[in-house]
């Protein structure tokens, strides 16, 4: 993503669900409002759930963008 | 409906602790409140270090036992226990050991994982899951 300078990045390829949402809810926890973090995760079910927590969380899912491999890279800003 | 969930876990196989710890997650996640109720089978899994040693898996799927565990083990899924640890860190998850169970099987609170916050009856257990969703497993 052009522009968007990503602070901190997990790759949670090989981690099942709920692993990489977890990693997800940990960066952003460890993240300062207005930082922008991201996860990979090639897991079916995170593909759904990350993008439900980020709202029900009230953060913004700025992109999910497909990585090699049939992956997905969750970008996410701390909006609070 | 309020948003918690109250899991009562009677079963103390791999497949169903691990089901529990994982739901627990999810729900962690999504913010909701949860607490789990540990008896019978489900507490004895909850004894210290149990978890290390226990290998057992419903018996409606024994035949599949070996091959689930070892899918498990390969993929390196994380032991339920930590998966129950992972959601507390992110949530509001409590668990509370049964006092029947304790009391039959002369249990005490100090036997447990310390992820056993105390020892409730089900009087309290079913007063604190007024209103909201309830499971048993």
């Amino acid at each position: 993503m052009e522009g968007i300078k990503i602070t901190k990045e997990v790759d949670a390829r090989g981690s099942f669900c709920p692993g990489p949402l977890m990693e997800m809810i940990r960066l952003i926890r460890s993240a300062q409002v207005g930082d922008v973090v991201a996860v990979i995760s090639a897991d079916e079910g995170t593909k759904k759930d990350l993008p439900a927590w980020i709202k029900k969380a009230k953060h913004e899912l700025i992109a999910e963008e497909p990585v090699e491999g049939g992956a997905t890279r969750f970008i996410c800003r701390k909006l609070h | 409906m309020e948003d918690k969930i109250s899991i009562i876990l009677f079963s103390g196989t791999v497949d169903k602790l691990l089901a529990v710890a994982t739901i627990a997650s999810g729900a962690a996640a999504m913010q909701k409140k949860v607490q789990i109720f540990v008896t019978f089978y489900g507490l004895l899994a909850f004894r210290k270090d149990a978890w290390k040693t226990n290998r057992r898996l419903s018996k409606e799927f024994e035949d599949f036992a070996t091959e689930a565990l070892k899918a498990m083990e390969e993929k390196k899924v994380p032991s339920w226990l930590d998966t129950l640890k992972a959601a507390m860190e992110i949530g509001d998850v409590q668990v509370h050991a049964c006092g029947l169970t304790m009391d039959l099987l002369a249990i005490k609170l100090e036997d447990l994982e310390p992820v056993v916050s105390d020892v409730v009856g089900v009087g309290t257990f079913v007063e604190n899951a007024s209103g909201g969703q309830i499971l048993f497993i």
